[in-house]
């Protein structure tokens, strides 16, 4: 042993984020991850629909004890994941900056942002309802209740650009407000979505909340648009890829048989850094009119 | 990696053999000499050739048609204490029409509950062709005297029962009062008339392979119809290296004696997979002949439910959800 030997690399296995858990791939594929510049960045964790299945499992399992949890005790999950995120910014930095081939200070503003955002709908965990529930005035002796209830498991096609801040803008105001979420990041930028996982599986968040499949859209998103235990589906993510006129029409049409809520695809990505409205969050709610009997 | 086959006595295919069974049921100490004389079971070998079994990969048109035959073979089973009459009858239109959605949903094998329910089920059912399975000899446990288990019995058979689900004396069994089992069987099975006799060996309180293997014999050879592994309210329950043993047996004491004799799996299946998992065991250690509802059962509540989820899935292509089956 005369000569020293070189420290062998340690790599870190991309998996995905399911049920609070870190599997492979069902399938056993994995597919190529490069940076902005076509560099090899890492392999990652190729979803299969049989993953989009497991998923689904997992959230739906996951639904009821969220959306039981009171509305303030989800903002501070919500607030607490904004906090880890913190704590780990360079690991975020140097991933939203290798996968998005941002300079260092345009990367931390995107992660500044993306705990920003992550404050502001912890802010509206508690808020909504009272903003679009209402006492109605009804003619009789009752009280007449509407407030938005969660809808259950909604599946997320999130951004393929922007893939912190468009997927924790995605992600935020469906969980907030008690639904659990399967959703497939961006396909040609996964890594910052492998960390979210990452870093949502140490912050209180209950496992099957929120799940991650890295991977196809447009492979996954067909399984998941029919799939009749999924309540929504937000096909944000089509916007910019090939054929998302009709990948996108024929979701929806799939989508129609369990009458699943759709957030439409846009033309072109929205821009994320602006301030949310309310419809990502009520798009994804039921209203709830109760009748109660007054004076009894 | 083959588990070692059981031969027992004289040996599979010798002409002596059943006659060498009508000898071993004389007495206490004949009866102890043939179940020790079975050869022992290698567990760490059972274990591995159950595992390679479960890895067996069925699709597509296989698929389906495994699906519909464990639907078949599904005995449909409420054994709470808060059982209503219309609990039962839900579950029995269920067993009769279990996707009222698909009309070419075959229906379950039997419904499966206490005795006092099995006239409420045996009403519901009528002429359906889905029999009425009832536990009965002090269920779970086993532990009372004879003669209420014997009156248990005529009870579940004189409400119509066409099945009767027995629990075997553990507590004899395991400290080794053979003829004691034995005799309360033959006595049960006399009660049962023309009603079927499963006996419930309850695995997971028999502890050892080898004490399943005699278990299994010593059921047959007084006379069951069926030998069933669990309970349901036993863990672990239903296992497929013990599903395999038993399977194992009743090849052999067919090879014995020419009498072909049922197993029923029950307890802790629950998904599409494992039912295959089993269906796979069957076909590879007992035989084809053994893949009907005649001759091999699943006892199961939940387990229905995640067959009719697979078969819509395979029958629209799109994943079916929880909201569109029954919750029971």
């Amino acid at each position: 042993m005369a000569r020293e030997q070189a420290r062998i690399d340690v790599r870190k296995t991309y998996k995905l984020y399911v049920g609070g858990a870190f599997p492979r791939s069902e399938s056993g594929y994995s597919y190529e991850v490069r940076d902005a510049k076509g560099g090899f960045l890492a392999n990652a964790a190729l979803a299969s629909r049989k993953d989009a299945r497991d998923a689904v499992v997992a959230a739906r399992r996951a639904q009821a004890g969220w959306a039981g949890r009171t509305a303030y005790n989800r903002g501070q999950v919500l607030y607490r994941v904004a906090e880890i995120i913190e704590d780990r910014r360079p690991q975020f930095v140097a991933a939203v900056r290798s996968s998005e081939g941002l300079s260092g200070s345009r990367a931390e503003a995107v992660v500044d942002a993306v705990v920003d955002r992550l404050v502001w709908y912890a802010g509206w965990a508690d808020k909504l309802t009272q903003v679009v529930g209402n006492a109605n005035p009804v003619a009789g002796q009752f009280f007449n209740l509407s407030t938005p209830e969660p809808t259950g498991v909604v599946a997320v096609l999130a951004p393929q650009g922007s893939s912190l801040l468009g997927l924790v803008s995605t992600i935020a105001p469906a969980v907030v407000t008690g639904n659990t979420v399967v959703v497939v990041s961006s396909y040609a930028r996964p890594l910052p979505a492998v960390t979210l996982g990452e870093a949502l599986a140490t912050s209180d968040v209950p496992g099957g909340v929120v799940n991650i499949l890295t991977g196809d859209a447009l492979a996954v998103g067909p399984w998941l648009a029919s799939h009749m235990d999924v309540n929504a589906i937000d096909l944000v993510g089509l916007a910019g890829t090939d054929g998302a006129a009709e990948a996108a029409t024929a979701m929806e049409v799939a989508a129609a048989d369990n009458l699943k809520r759709v957030r439409r695809a846009p033309a072109a990505e929205p821009d994320w850094t602006r301030e949310p409205s309310l419809s990502a969050m009520t798009d994804l709610l039921e209203i709830k009119t109760v009748w109660h009997p007054m004076g009894v | 990696m083959t588990a070692p086959t059981t031969h027992p006595g004289a040996g599979p295919g010798n002409g002596a053999a059943a006659a060498d069974l009508d000898g071993v049921t004389r007495d206490d100490a004949s009866l102890r000499r043939f179940l020790h004389g079975l050869p022992g079971v290698d567990q760490v070998g059972a274990d591995a050739r159950a595992a390679t079994l479960a890895t067996r990969s069925i699709k597509t048109t296989a698929k389906a048609q495994a699906i519909d035959l464990a639907i078949r073979m599904v005995d449909l089973t409420t054994l709470e204490g808060q059982d209503t009459p219309g609990k039962v009858r839900a579950l029995s239109s269920k067993a009769m029409r279990p996707d009222p959605s698909d009309p070419s949903c075959p229906a379950t094998a039997a419904v499966c509950v206490y005795p006092d329910l099995v006239a409420v089920a045996k009403q519901t059912l009528g002429a359906s062709g889905v029999h009425v399975a009832a536990v009965a000899t002090a269920f779970p446990s086993g532990r009372a005297a004879r003669d209420i288990k014997l009156a248990d019995t005529r009870d579940a058979v004189e409400a119509g029962a066409d099945e009767i689900d027995m629990v075997i004396d553990r507590g004899a069994f395991l400290s080794g009062r053979y003829l004691q089992v034995f005799e309360e069987i033959v006595a049960v099975k006399q009660a049962c008339g023309p009603a079927h006799l499963k006996v419930i060996l309850e695995t997971g309180e028999l502890v050892t392979y080898d004490a399943v293997r005699r278990a299994s014999w010593l059921a047959m050879m007084a006379g069951a119809d069926f030998i069933k592994t669990s309970t349901g309210k036993v863990q672990p329950a239903a296992t497929l290296p013990v599903t395999m043993l038993m399977l194992e047996a009743v090849r052999d004491f067919r090879l014995a004696t020419g009498t072909q004799v049922g197993v029923k799996p029950a307890g802790g299946i629950r998904t599409t997979k494992d039912a295959i998992k089993f269906l796979v065991t069957v076909n590879e250690v007992a035989g084809r002949d053994w893949l009907d509802p005649d001759w091999f059962r699943f006892g199961a509540s939940t387990l229905l439910n995640d067959l009719l989820l697979q078969r819509q899935k395979m029958q629209t292509g799109r994943y079916s959800g929880p909201d569109y089956v029954t919750v029971d």
